[in-house]
């Protein structure tokens, strides 16, 4: 199972699954991740949906989506998810439905979900082995309702409730560490800027069973106030800088699936966006800056030891 | 037929059992939890199949709920009270997936402040949901209601949830006897579950409960509800007749308790309506015509039938076991506007609350409140809602608070 069938960038899939035409801000990173993530998947999924940016995929009457969908509440997606894994189940067990009929449950919420409101039902679906795969798109903020910090916002971002001289006060929980605390199947940070990264977590996640759990950092143009067509670059910087560590969890171990040589400062991400401006305008913030430089060294001094 | 002697809560485990649901999400909330404790035993020891799950929340609870119910299986579940509550943004949501399932509610009285005793404002919190609702006044009436109510659910012309009411602690931990029917009764009149396009599964992928832009859309979805909900009344109705064919129980939409003769009549939801029913019972005696007339429908709402049970009398006393701060009795009300302009509606429709917490009405308040309605119908005037609370309780009040007064009083002396 180490060995992934995507080895360079042309064993991703070349046909694309999911629709265009979608509601979603152009440059949106949470739909460039879940195009990709969608295409190993496949459509023979069922999509359970939690409030957020993504609600607005499926508008009715239609649907950018080939296979299913039940779109549920903010606090509650992973709990749909149990009702539809243990629905199947049982359909399959008394042989009124075949298994070939069978669908993957997959969870599909935001940060604000993810890390807050739902962060009970999704421990509770892990606490009992839920066989289903969590998607988290991690814009940072509640996106859909134009940006407020959220749990997952980091330290100093401007939101639209944080809009003072240093930015946001708190600083982003670490979710991976708390959902690995669950000791699920499998958990993994991705992003859509690194594919092929990716494309090897999806597909690992897709051959295990039980709770899977996927933290997609989503960079996001209306919410982080950059250019859309930026959004890949920014992607990429997220990764080459430290900012967000690429790693999965599994057997009881985390593995830093791509660790950067030589890091580029943070700098280089911050400066790319208007959340972090009052960082660099009027006056460079030299505290806070290195606060925040400071803050992925330390994460990252103990890894490369 | 043998009676076998059963709480409510145990009654509605039958329903369940015998109605052979597949799947049952559970949360434990006292007056409630006897009946998952009950279900969880039977499938654990594999007296009955079927599979159980504890959730976290009752809001998640009534998530999986209605999911499973949206992949085809069928579902059963319940609570109370306060879980009702924390639940209800998903009442309300899955209720919209027209995804049929039964869930009991077992009514507890409303925080704050927090008490355990049965009223009907958690069940009331559920009236605009979209759920169905039944209520019940007897053990017997629990288990059979559960098998009807998937009946109404699944009914094609309804695909809708249905809530089974049941007061706590006046039925959930009382026994009564009740008849088990037999299990090939129940498979002629409730046949299993047939989901149609109400599923998921991969040759046929369909999208539930996405999102709508706009009124028209929205309004096209809840005005779906509401007339699939209107059907309910017919279906009950159907449903009913087949119940009686099959078991030879009646359980009307409206129950009337000696009332063809009545000139005025008590109105009441629930068991406490049998503390009326023995009330009427004692008011013959003394010659009074008077009676009873008790919904156990209360959504759909079945103005017609009320209509006709009550065209003609004098005047009618509804006492409401639940209160809508700053207005009143909700049963009141929605009787008022049934009636409102119909030949032959009582002149006068007066309006008591009482039960709250599960505190007692005693027979001595029916006798008043039949007295108070019979001097109104004389007057021509209704007198203002009353707040049923005798002068002992009180008394009996200001008696623990002066009590704990002095308790602290001599605490705090005796601390100088």
């Amino acid at each position: 199972m180490n060995e992934s069938r995507f080895k360079r960038m042309k064993d991703l899939p070349s046909t694309h699954l999911l629709g265009t035409g979608t509601p979603m801000c152009s440059g949106c990173g949470g739909l460039e991740a879940l195009h990709q993530i969608y295409d190993i998947l496949g459509s023979n999924t069922v999509f359970v949906n939690a409030a957020g940016c993504m609600t607005l995929l499926a508008v009715y009457p239609f649907t950018p989506f080939r296979g299913s969908w039940l779109y549920t509440a903010m606090a509650s997606a992973p709990a749909g998810a149990q009702g539809i894994r243990d629905a199947l189940d049982i359909l399959i067990e008394q042989q009124r439905l075949a298994a070939a009929e069978d669908l993957q449950v997959v969870v599909l919420t935001g940060d604000g979900a993810a890390y807050g409101m739902g962060l009970s039902s999704t421990s509770g679906a892990m606490e009992r082995d839920l066989d289903f795969i969590y998607i988290c798109y991690d814009n940072e903020g509640y996106g859909n309702t134009g940006q407020q910090f959220s749990g997952a916002t980091p330290h100093a971002a401007r939101t639209a409730t944080s809009t003072g001289p240093h930015g946001f006060a708190g600083y982003k929980k670490d979710l991976f560490s708390i959902w690995a605390a669950h000791k699920p199947a499998y958990l993994a940070t991705v992003i859509g800027a690194e594919p092929l990264d990716l494309a090897r977590k999806i597909e690992k996640a897709k051959q295990l069973k039980g709770p899977r759990m996927i933290i997609a950092l989503a960079p996001c143009p209306t919410g982080w106030d950059y250019a859309p067509r930026d959004s890949a670059d920014i992607g990429k910087l997220a990764v080459t800088t430290g900012v967000w560590p690429l790693k999965e969890y599994i057997d009881g171990q985390v593995v830093h699936t791509r660790i950067p040589k030589q890091r580029q400062p943070v700098e280089a991400y911050l400066e790319r966006q208007g959340r972090f401006a009052h960082l660099f305008e009027p006056r460079r913030d030299e505290q806070l800056l290195q606060e925040l430089q400071d803050s992925v060294d330390s994460y990252w001094a103990d890894i490369d030891s | 037929m043998t009676r076998t002697l059963l709480t409510g809560n145990g009654a509605a485990a039958w329903g369940a059992r015998l109605a052979g649901v597949d799947y049952v999400p559970a949360f434990p909330i006292t007056p409630q939890t006897e009946i998952i404790e009950t279900l969880a035993r039977w499938i654990e020891h594999g007296e009955m199949p079927g599979r159980t799950v504890t959730l976290e929340s009752e809001h998640s609870m009534i998530t999986a709920a209605g999911a499973a119910a949206a992949s085809g299986v069928r579902v059963f579940t319940a609570t109370s009270s306060q879980g009702l509550l924390y639940a209800m943004e998903m009442i309300y949501t899955v209720a919209g997936w027209r995804a049929p399932f039964v869930m009991v509610n077992v009514s507890r009285g409303l925080a704050s402040p927090i008490t355990l005793e049965p009223d009907h404002n958690d069940i009331m919190a559920a009236r605009d949901s979209g759920f169905l609702q039944i209520h019940c006044a007897s053990c017997q009436e629990v288990l059979d209601s559960v098998l009807i109510g998937y009946r109404l659910a699944e009914d094609h012309r309804v695909r809708l949830p249905v809530i089974i009411n049941l007061d706590g602690f006046y039925l959930s931990f009382t026994r009564e006897p009740v008849e088990i029917p037999d299990a090939q009764a129940v498979a002629g009149f409730l046949p299993p579950y047939e989901p149609e396009s109400t599923r998921f599964c991969a040759s046929a992928p369909v999208s539930q409960a996405v999102t709508v832009l706009g009124g028209s859309p929205y309004s096209y979805f809840r005005y779906e509800s509401h007339l699939a909900a209107l059907n309910a009344l017919t279906v009950y109705d159907e449903a009913a007749e087949a119940f009686s064919a099959a078991c030879g129980r009646q359980h009307a939409a409206v129950e009337g308790y000696r009332c063809d003769d009545a000139d005025i009549v008590f109105v009441m939801l629930g068991s406490f309506a049998s503390k009326a029913r023995e009330a009427v019972d004692r008011l013959r005696d003394a010659g009074q015509a008077i009676g009873l007339v008790r919904p156990r429908l209360l959504r759909p709402f079945p103005a017609a039938h009320l209509q006709r049970l009550l065209a003609g009398k004098q005047g009618a006393a509804v006492i409401d076991q639940n209160l809508s701060m700053g207005m009143g009795g909700v049963l009141h009300s929605e009787l008022s506007s049934a009636l409102y302009g119909t030949p032959g509606a009582p002149s006068v429709l007066l309006s008591f609350i009482g039960g709250l917490g599960g505190r007692d009405i005693t027979p001595e308040e029916f006798y008043e409140i039949a007295a108070v309605t019979r001097q109104a119908v004389k007057d021509g005037v209704t007198p203002p809602p009353r707040l049923l609370y005798s002068r002992d309780e009180d008394r009996e009040i200001r008696k623990l608070q002066a009590i704990a007064h002095a308790e602290r009083n001599e605490l705090e002396s005796g601390n100088e």
